[in-house]
């Protein structure tokens, strides 16, 4: 290092780096920051979880530790009628959200009102909570904000799963888990592409869209159709499972992979789901010896299937 | 292997790290290879091997991807920069032993993270899809010391100056310490929201930007002068490609997510430094090509250089669609689509591979200090690699254009994916080609170090004649 242009060059080698990763991430960082997250993104976080990948509630990505989304119609605490209520359930040692565990990241406003108003501040992972998206007009400007049902209206976890039938569940989180982990997103972007794609696929995402989410997985290398917004297009969950169980039985010239083992060992009554007899059967259907396809057994209310339709079916 | 990495540092013999390196890349290169062949089957054949949670496409693919990127590619860089850095420098690497359990580190790390990727235990974000315990392993264990060793050996050298090779690979070791833990940050401090987004395309393009290119070119600005005796063409336009690429490649990261919403002056200003991207690209190639004045024979003749210089002509293209495809006007159509994975496959298969391979081949040859086995193996190795490649990437290409088409004419998706059908097919074709030529690159390799005629000292391998 005798050399004084070595020591020129390192600097200007600090220098040219440096300028380019503040420009590159502190002033994105910065411009990120200041946006105040939309309705979308504190139902996506809510119905979510924590993280949607490898985390220490969840090391196996077997969908542990997330919250259910409920769609209740009597209030879990009196029992009586309500207008039609979407929920996010967080039982007991379930982590919470982002925006909850650090509201500022909801954008000044919404964490104001939602610490004021929803009381987030108030919850805790050790008891549980209840969360609902709200939104109130703040000096003519429609602000959403998170609301802690179990602070402010007395909805106890437990008692708001009660009221909600397995149909009016959704394993969401359970669902981003699998959609991960199956690498769905390898195919399937949840991006819509710029101009005529809008049109096709709907309208693209805001930048507030995503406060609070992780990962995004918006997928880059696009074979299959833009999933934003397919729970709009097709909500049939028939024809969801179908599709997932052979692509083929719905549309013959798919190239997705069959997801059948997502089913578990036994369908939706419990009984032992045969694989070998139902791909022989098939194989017989794919070469014309039989008229109908076998039936599609129903996945299983706990099963892993079911938590990925809901995910897909929720993509709204 | 094994004996080395308690042995004293006296008793390893030079060399030894940069040789277990380069038979490392070599076997995840076929294992990276036949992973892709594997996973480009199931696109054109989706019952090919079903019913498997394991073997489904889904499981597969990031471990291709990681496999050939941290396995091949990186270890390849590893092996030349562990046997260049020290030649360049007059002397020998700083640490042979930190070397062999760098190289030890890398293949456990890399096995234990691949395997966990391909059971599913992801962070869910494409190019940093290992988990994070794996990225500090990738941090402490392999790179780390990499940078370590090398501007180490840079320090101890003992010539005046510092050569182009050397000045790359002493930045690049470094700046993909930085690149690996701030585009692993999200995973670190749980960063959310667009902000992950960024930070994962972030990463994704400067690990190619600030690793792969350039420490790829670094190992040509070597081969070419070695092999064929002419010197550089000229220092000054080297000292334009490495500045070029520490300003201009760093910066246009946000132009993989134009149709996210990011700031709109992020996505302007990444569009605008993208094309800049041409500055070293143009820099890199002319001052390779003018290197060869004289010695084009080489091209047809001498393995080593006939991998380079394909390498090098390759960038051609490659920088011309990397310079303009994320603009505005043109990334519209093609994002998403095949193309990108044929760009991906030009910059990863065809650009550098075809680089370091050079570097493994004649790296090898000069350290165990034996001819090659084979010519003819290896140049049929060399058009195994070079054709499969390009049966990939015109494939792939047409079935980008495709699909942007449909994307455009809003024609039903199903009918993109008939029509892509035969190009899935080429690509599953031209990818097992690559595969299979890696096979014979891997046995020919082994029967170097077994048979291969012995190197007389003070003899260059490319010198001697082949015997077979």
């Amino acid at each position: 290092m005798a050399f004084r242009e070595y020591k020129i060059g390192s600097r200007m080698f600090g220098l040219a780096f440096g300028t380019s990763m503040f420009i590159t991430l502190y002033m994105p960082a910065v411009d990120i920051q200041n946006v105040s997250a939309t309705s979308i993104a504190m139902d996506r976080q809510l119905s979510f979880g924590r993280v949607g990948a490898f985390s220490y509630e969840d090391p196996f990505l077997l969908g542990w530790a997330k919250p259910i989304t409920v769609q209740i119609n009597q209030d879990p605490k009196t029992g009586s009628a309500i207008e039609s209520t979407r929920a996010f359930v967080y039982e007991k040692d379930v982590p919470f959200p982002n925006g909850i565990r650090h509201p500022r990241i909801l954008g000044t406003t919404p964490a104001a009102v939602s610490e004021s108003r929803g009381r987030i501040n108030e919850a805790s992972e050790d008891q549980g909570a209840v969360f609902i998206v709200r939104e109130i007009v703040d000096g003519g400007v429609m602000v959403p904000y998170i609301e802690n049902a179990t602070a402010t209206r007395g909805w106890l976890p437990t008692a708001t799963l009660a009221k909600a039938s397995d149909s009016q569940r959704l394993l969401v989180g359970k669902g981003k888990i699998m959609f991960v982990r199956e690498g769905c997103w390898w195919c399937h972007t949840l991006l819509p592409e710029q101009t005529q794609d809008w049109q096709y696929f709907g309208a693209p995402p805001m930048l507030g869209d995503f406060n609070g989410e992780s990962p995004t997985a918006f997928g880059s290398d696009r074979k299959a159709p833009d999933l934003t917004h397919v729970g709009s297009r097709n909500s049939s969950r028939e024809w969801m499972v179908m599709h997932f169980f052979n692509p083929r039985l719905v549309q013959s010239h798919s190239i997705m992979p069959r997801y059948d083992y997502l089913w578990g060992e036994k369908d939706a009554s419990g009984n032992v789901i045969d694989y070998d007899g139902w791909r022989a059967a098939y194989t017989a259907y794919a070469k014309g010896e039989s008229i109908y396809p076998p039936e599609v057994p129903l996945p299983a209310a706990d099963s892993e299937a079911r938590a990925l339709i809901d995910f897909i079916l929720n993509l709204k | 292997m094994f004996k080395y990495l308690f042995a004293k540092a006296e008793d390893i013999p030079a060399g030894s790290a940069a040789i277990y390196f380069g038979y490392s890349s070599i076997v995840w290169f076929v294992i990276g290879t036949g992973l892709g062949s594997f996973n480009a089957a199931k696109l054109a054949f989706p019952d090919f091997v079903t019913g498997s949670e394991i073997l489904s496409f889904g499981h597969m693919r990031q471990v291709h991807v990681l496999a050939v990127i941290l396995g091949w590619i990186s270890m390849a860089f590893a092996m030349a920069m562990m046997y260049i850095t020290p030649a360049l420098g007059n002397t020998k690497l700083w640490s042979e032993k930190l070397g062999v359990w760098n190289c030890f580190l890398w293949n456990i790390g890399l096995s234990l993270g691949l395997f966990l990727l391909w059971m599913g235990i992801s962070s869910g974000r494409e190019y940093s899809d290992l988990p994070f315990f794996i990225d500090v392993v990738v941090i402490l264990g392999l790179l780390v010391p990499l940078c370590i060793n090398v501007l180490m050996t840079i320090k101890t050298r003992r010539t005046q100056g510092i050569y182009t090779t050397n000045w790359f690979f002493g930045a690049a070791t470094f700046m993909v310490i930085i690149v690996f833990t701030v585009g692993n940050s999200p995973e670190f401090f749980q960063l959310t929201g667009l902000t992950e987004a960024y930070l994962t395309w972030w990463f994704a393009h400067n690990v190619l930007g600030l690793w792969i290119t350039p420490v790829a070119a670094a190992i040509s600005y070597y081969v070419v002068p070695k092999v064929t005796g002419n010197p550089l063409y000229s220092h000054r336009i080297g000292h334009l490609h490495f500045w070029s690429v520490v300003v201009f490649y760093s910066t246009p990261a946000a132009h993989h997510l134009m149709s996210a919403p990011l700031p709109e002056w992020l996505k302007s200003f990444a569009s605008v430094e993208g094309v800049l991207i041409l500055v070293p690209a143009i820099a890199f190639v002319s001052n390779l090509l003018l290197t060869m004045t004289g010695k084009w024979r080489m091209f047809v003749e001498n393995i080593e250089i006939k991998f380079t210089i394909t390498g090098v002509l390759m960038a051609i293209p490659l920088n011309m669609q990397g310079g303009f495809q994320q603009t505005r006007a043109i990334n519209w159509y093609i994002h998403g689509t095949g193309w990108i994975v044929a760009h991906a496959h030009l910059a990863l298969l065809g650009f550098s591979t075809f680089l370091e391979a050079a570097a493994v081949y004649y790296g090898l040859q000069t350290l165990l200090r034996r001819k090659l086995y084979s010519l003819g193996l290896a140049n049929f190795h060399f058009w195994m690699l070079l054709i499969g490649f390009t049966t990939y990437w015109v494939s792939m290409t047409i079935a980008g254009l495709i699909q942007g088409a449909g994307k455009i004419y809003e024609v039903p998706y199903i009918d993109v994916v008939i029509a892509e059908h035969p190009y899935m097919i080429a690509r599953w074709v031209g990818g097992t080609m690559v595969f299979l030529g890696n096979c014979v690159w891997l046995y020919n390799m082994y029967m170097t170090a077994r048979v291969g005629t012995l190197i007389p000292a003070g003899r260059l391998p490319h010198e001697l004649a082949y015997e077979r």
